[in-house]
């Protein structure tokens, strides 16, 4: 595997925050070999994020990077997107970012369809916090909000997204960095809102809390409670029973995938041919 | 073109936004300042600018403010409500020093309020809304024609000093229709965001020069306290960089102060007042002339920084302030702090969502009294 990726990197901005077998560099890395095998300039692209662990991830990549507000990524990324339709726009999201504070701007993001990634780095936690119960966090679960284990029926974001409107919805986790970038690299391609849920390893919290036990069982943690489709293939999955609260380990594993690469025409090509209208009525006048 | 036109206050905000060259809106429907936005929402694209409506006003400031680093001169509109609810990114907006500008048509609040009544009860909110000390200019105006001016002014100083820009404007002021002279091109000065001479080793957040994203130097932009560099900072290097921003700001009051004075020159007793109350105030100035008493008026149109410059001269000179306001006292406090105790100065305020009338300032004037449970203000 080359190392070529950390040209990415911002090498005075290193080490990062990140804990020791923390997911995230994982997903990092295979954003940067995406890229990289995409071959778009580092000046053409620009990479948007929130707040939590996931925020500081624009810190170390040497793009044209902006560190928002909590869970208001996408709404920044919208109007730089806007203004300058040549960036190759990401954003990266934590799951309480995108889905909590941030679940508004998530759901419109998929009906308008501007030409957006959105990575969502889903720990099923808050840990910048100190590791509070999320919308993601499964039934049963524990955290410092939820000592007993947690009574919320968690969302599904891929589900959120397909139901939402999306175009591109896709799942992945850090345990499997192959694939992972494949779909990244793809989301990237897509001329549209594609959005990609990333289940990634927090020893330091989720493990910790749920009895996981080490780094290196939190990847298996994440192998054995997901199965992976061909991730090439788009899918459909069966709804999972939400009448009641499910404890998680009743569920069958989590299906990880491609579940919808639909193209259609995104916001900025329909803004362009109402411009292109809006100066055609100017001229009958 | 008849430079001659019947318009709404409304309209002259979103024409005056256009004449500054404004490329970008984000906004949010709320009475009484959507006009602004349905206006740019057909001008904007028919000029090949954007105008998007966003999920709620979070979005909209957060839109914008990303715009701006998208290389767009970037606004939004809202009232009482709204304005509220993007206090966090208008912080996140000074702190990155991203020139942007906020109208805000002021409603009777709080919350829900009087959605079609007026009031200037955000002034507070518009100068402290967001925690944290914070650079931010304050403008308003009192006329249509004002309006326009004051909102290719707020373009101006944002460009200028990198800084969110609120334009306080209200509901009446928003709906009224004047007919006014209308700018030609050319008229009023129209500054652009200054550019670096040179990319290699631009520091984006040393000072006045703005490089947006995709213009060849990739940097990091932050709402962490950061240094010149952009990349977080703490301890007395954080400390050092807020002052620099707030002194960006109030160095500068004397070139970011606009106000108009009318016979103030012999006068005995001042009103200071800004906005729509402005206008009652006037009237109530040639009033109480007529009876024989030597009033005079200072209309502010720069609300923050502050004009404590102004203040000094007429306390000195008076013996009374009076300040009108639609609200029950706010900007009533900083002038009784920048007069010093060199005069009296007392309150005048109305919160039943409607004007002050001429009538009311006069007789709080004579009477001296005043409404306000505090009585006199003095530092």
């Amino acid at each position: 595997m080359s190392d070529s990726y950390r040209s990415f990197l911002r090498p005075a901005q290193l080490p990062h925050v990140w804990c020791p077998g923390c997911g995230n560099g994982t997903i990092v890395r295979a954003m940067l070999e995406a890229v990289e095998d995409l071959g778009l300039p580092k000046d053409d692209v620009a990479v948007i994020s929130g707040i939590g662990c996931s925020g500081r991830t624009t810190t170390i990549l040497d793009f044209n990077t902006m560190h928002t507000t909590h869970g208001r990524a996408l709404a920044f990324a919208a109007g730089v997107k806007l203004a300058n339709p040549k960036l190759k726009v990401i954003v990266v999201m934590g799951d309480g970012d995108s889905s909590a504070i941030g679940g508004n701007h998530l759901i419109h993001a998929c009906r308008r369809n501007l030409d957006l990634t959105a990575l969502i780095f889903n720990n099923a936690i808050y840990g910048l916090t100190g590791g509070q119960q999320a919308p993601t966090t499964p039934a049963g679960k524990r955290s410092t909000t939820s000592t007993l284990g947690s009574i919320d029926q968690p969302f599904d974001l891929v589900k959120l997204c397909l139901g939402a409107g999306a175009g591109f919805v896709a799942r992945s986790t850090s345990f499997d960095h192959q694939n992972l970038a494949s779909l990244i690299r793809r989301a990237i391609e897509y001329p549209g809102f594609a959005v990609v849920d990333i289940l990634t390893a927090c020893p330091t919290y989720f493990g910790r809390m749920n009895d996981v036990g080490e780094p290196y069982d939190m990847l298996g943690y994440l192998r054995d409670t997901t199965q992976p489709l061909d991730p090439f293939v788009e899918t459909s999955f069966d709804d999972a029973p939400y009448d009641t609260p499910v404890q998680a380990e009743d569920l069958p594993p989590l299906p990880i995938g491609l579940f919808r690469d639909e193209p259609r025409p995104d916001y900025g090509t329909l803004y362009q041919s109402r411009i292109a209208a809006s100066a055609q009525k100017g001229k009958k006048k | 073109m008849n430079s001659q036109r019947l318009v709404q206050g409304n309209e002259a905000c979103a024409h005056g936004a256009l004449y500054a060259g404004c490329t970008f809106f984000g906004g949010y429907p709320i009475t009484p300042s959507t006009e602004i936005m349905e206006i740019l929402a057909h001008e904007l694209p028919a000029r090949g600018h954007v105008f998007i409506q966003m999920e709620d006003e979070i979005a909209s400031i957060s839109s914008v403010i990303g715009a701006a680093w998208g290389g767009a001169k970037a606004m939004t509109a809202t009232s009482g409500p709204g304005f509220s609810l993007m206090q966090e990114s208008i912080g996140y907006a000074s702190i990155t020093q991203t020139p942007c500008v906020i109208v805000n048509c002021q409603r009777w609040g709080p919350s829900t309020g009087q959605p079609t009544k007026a009031a200037q009860g955000d002034v507070m909110q518009a100068i402290w809304g967001t925690h944290g000390d914070h650079p931010v200019i304050v403008l308003t105006a009192s006329n249509v024609r004002e309006v326009f001016e004051m909102t290719v002014k707020s373009f101006n100083f944002a460009e200028q000093y990198r800084v969110p820009v609120v334009l306080l404007l209200d509901e009446v002021l928003a709906h009224m229709r004047e007919n006014i002279h209308w700018p030609q091109p050319g008229e009023i000065h129209v500054v652009d965001r200054h550019r670096p001479d040179e990319l290699h080793g631009f520091k984006p957040f040393a000072g006045a020069s703005f490089l947006p994203f995709g213009a060849g130097a990739r940097f990091h932009v932050t709402g962490m306290a950061h240094g010149p560099g952009g990349f977080a900072v703490t301890d007395d290097a954080a400390g050092r960089e807020l002052r620099r921003m707030m002194d960006k700001i109030h160095d500068h009051v004397r070139e970011l102060t606009t106000a108009q004075s009318h016979k103030l020159d012999d006068a005995d007793v001042a009103i200071v007042s800004y906005g729509i109350t402005s206008r009652p105030a006037l009237a109530a100035v040639e009033q109480l002339r007529r009876q024989g008493v030597r009033a005079g008026l200072l209309d502010l149109k720069t609300l923050w920084p502050f004009p404590d410059h102004l203040i000094d001269d007429v306390a000195d000179q008076v013996e009374q302030i009076f300040v009108p306001e639609l609200n029950l006292g706010q900007l009533v406090r900083e002038v009784g702090r920048a007069a010093g105790g060199c005069c009296e100065v007392y309150p005048i305020n109305r919160v039943d969502g409607h004007l002050l009338t001429p009538d009311q300032i006069v007789q709080s004037v004579t009477t001296q009294t005043s409404r306000y449970p505090g009585g006199a203000v003095t530092a």
